[in-house]
């Protein structure tokens, strides 16, 4: 896994609660057999992100010119809840967010997202709104800074956030260590057992 | 202080134990197939990891392969693609590889003992539940998740809080015409599908010692279905005798002296079972399942239940239900059962051993004109042997389509499968709505039993077979 320090990209608002992992990728798009390449299919059920003729709906929020290229989503409660499928937050990640803020999540998608190398960050309602309308707002994508050392959200515009995380994961995000990073953090006791059978 | 097998195996594994946290566990054999494993091997690639031990990894395709003529096209895009996919992990992490034209290809737990790789006291993994076969061999052996697939290529440890131990001790002898198949389905049975969960079992006793290899791997492959962990059974002469002189197994010095290690595995006299179970062998009987879960069998001598019957009020409600989706009415004779099919295959019945004995069965008999019946060896090999012992001219002239080695429709994912309403007998594990095909009805039954089924048109009771 990459390892999550700092990051600055546009910030792109989703104004909606609850949205699920259904929602997200529906299920006939999980047959794919990589993890990658389901960023084609996020938020591709009907009426969301495709016109019927496949082409992208200019009414549909991530569609926006100005949030072309985002890698910040800022969405509403409950994100991501429903079914425990790696899928949602591997369609997220494959189409280029890597930082999701939100007044709640979903747990099971909370940490499937620290399991992708994906950072979900619980922030208050007055904070989430003013993020929405400083992206909502812009013309040409609104830029903010997520550094993962100092925890805190930043937009050089004089905006600073500070935001909690829990520390164990926040480590291992720093790191890059997945459960398996973490198992190879002891590779020498694995070399050890080696050796002596 | 005494040890049980499953503990020795356990301490002899461990390489990270701290307090608070699961156990990591070394592995000695990792088995792979297309099905589970495409979405590891990406993450590998993601994170630019490699398989750490290569060498212990082993690899086969078995769960999409035709069991037709494999020199045609595969028609299903997914099952093509899952194949294709593993072929190319297999080479780009050069992983040890069984493909589908290679002479050991096979279901993954009929190739690991026939090639050698699997040997007592190794901790054996795959992503696929019944990977407790390989516990006959006294082995501990699990399956596990493509999560953790991923782990195992990276690491070639595994995460895991160890399980409690269970000892199912089964005294006497099994009566004529009563096999390992049935003994199996008796234990579910008595201890329910939730009967092991949490559990290793070690299976005991003088009838568990008398079984051949191919038995004693029928009874542990089902340990899953009884919801334990895994299942064992300790090392000894028939085992020894098994793994010698396959292609992996130790040779000369090497293979004496691992012989010396195997026999120090069993458990210590006294040691701590934190369950028992005893079963009388001799009063067995052959028996066939009439539900939806593999705890709901009969004797073939008995009738379907009758929920009516029944005090516990959720016991009625899933009787009831099973009996509607297998359209069976209460207390009809299990003999009266008629089939449309009979699947002689899968992990749990299809080794050279099954295929002799339902051969011994059918032979110069002709298959029910309402049966359709295939016989689907385990492996390459099996399939090879059984056509130098003329195995296959004895199903083919009763009647039998004789196929290619594979899963085949144990689980349908390749084109054999039940038609919707369609009842078979099955060597299978499991007898889930639609696990043959939806809408399917299956009956799990022994080989020699199968292949009554299949000559008569419906169950038969193979005590009286002639
Ligand atoms: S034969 Fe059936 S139970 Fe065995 S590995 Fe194949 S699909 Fe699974």
């Amino acid at each position: 896994m990459e390892p999550f320090v700092k990051l600055t990209g546009v910030v792109a608002a989703m104004d909606r609660e609850n949205v699920d992992t259904d929602q997200i990728i529906p299920a006939v798009n999980l047959k794919r057999i990589e993890r990658t390449g389901f960023g084609q299919f996020l938020f591709s059920q009907p009426g969301w992100r495709f016109l019927p003729d496949g082409s992208p709906d200019p009414d549909f929020e991530l569609n926006k010119p100005s949030y072309q290229g985002a890698s910040i989503l800022v969405a509403g409660h409950n994100f991501g809840s429903g079914s425990s499928r790696e899928h949602a937050p591997w369609a997220l990640l494959d189409y280029g967010f890597k930082v999701i803020i939100a007044p709640s999540f979903a747990d099971i998608f909370y940490n499937n997202c620290f399991q992708n190398g994906m950072l979900p960050i619980v922030l208050s309602e007055a904070n989430i709104k003013n993020l929405m309308e400083k992206a909502q707002g812009s013309y040409e994508g609104y830029e903010a800074t997520i550094d993962l050392q100092n925890c805190t959200i930043s937009d050089g515009q004089g905006l600073t956030i500070p935001f909690e995380t829990d520390d164990f994961r926040r480590d291992c995000l720093l790191k890059g260590l997945d459960d398996i990073g973490l198992t190879l953090q002891n590779e020498d006791k694995i070399s050890i057992y080696e050796k002596s059978h | 202080m005494a040890k049980t097998m499953f503990d020795k195996i356990w301490d002899e594994h461990v390489v990270i134990d701290e307090i608070g946290k699961p156990t990591v566990l070394y592995v000695d054999l990792h088995l792979v197939h297309e099905v589970t494993s495409a979405q590891a091997f990406e993450g590998l690639r993601m994170a630019n990891r490699k398989v750490r031990r290569p060498d212990l990894t082993v690899a086969t395709v078995d769960h999409n392969v035709p069991t037709t003529d494999r020199t045609l096209p595969i028609t299903d895009e997914i099952s093509k693609k899952q194949i294709d996919t593993l072929d190319n992990n297999a080479k780009e992490f050069e992983i040890n590889y069984f493909d589908m034209f290679s002479q050991g290809q096979g279901i993954v737990h009929v190739i690991g003992p026939e090639q050698g790789y699997t040997q007592p006291g190794k901790v054996i993994v795959c992503g696929d539940s019944h990977t407790s076969t390989h516990g006959a061999f006294g082995a501990f052996a699990l399956g596990i998740g493509t999560s953790e697939v991923e782990h195992v290529l990276a690491t070639q440890c595994l995460v895991q809080k160890k399980p409690k131990n269970m000892e199912v001790k089964v005294n006497g002898a099994l009566p004529f015409g009563v096999t390992a198949k049935d003994l199996i389905l008796a234990i579910i049975g008595q201890i329910g599908v939730g009967g092991g969960v949490g559990h290793v079992i070690e299976y005991t006793g003088e009838a568990i010692r008398s079984l051949s290899m191919a038995g004693r791997m029928t009874v542990c492959n089902m340990s899953i279905e009884a919801g334990a962990r895994a299942g064992m059974i300790a090392p000894d002469e028939t085992t020894f005798d098994f793994v010698k002189g396959r292609p992996q197994s130790p040779r000369d010095e090497d293979f004496d002296a691992a012989v010396e290690h195997w026999k120090s595995l069993s458990t210590d006299p006294g040691a701590h079972f934190d369950k028992v179970v005893e079963i009388d062998a001799s009063k067995l009987s052959p028996y066939v399942s009439w539900g939806t879960n593999p705890g709901m069998v009969a004797s073939v001598d008995g009738l379907v239940p009758d929920p009516t019957t029944l005090d516990n009020p959720d016991e009625k409600v899933a009787v009831q239900r099973a009996l509607e989706y297998m359209d069976l009415a209460p207390n009809t004779p299990i003999k009266e059962i008629k089939l449309d099919k009979v699947f002689i295959g899968s992990c749990t019945n299809s080794r050279i051993e099954d295929l002799r004995a339902a051969a011994e069965v059918v032979k110069g008999k002709k298959v029910n004109a309402d049966v359709n019946a295939m016989v689907v060896p385990g492996s390459f090999t099996i399939k090879l042997q059984a056509e130098q012992e003329g195995l296959d001219e004895i199903f083919r002239e009763a009647g039998f389509e004789w196929r290619e080695a594979g899963c085949s429709m144990c689980l349908g994912m390749n084109p054999d499968i039940l038609m919707p309403g369609e009842r078979s007998a099955s060597t299978s594990n499991r007898n889930f709505e639609g696990r043959q095909g939806p809408g399917g009805r299956t009956h799990l039954v022994s080989p020699e039993m199968a292949a009554a089924a299949a000559i008569a048109g419906h169950f038969v009771d193979i005590r009286e077979w002639k």
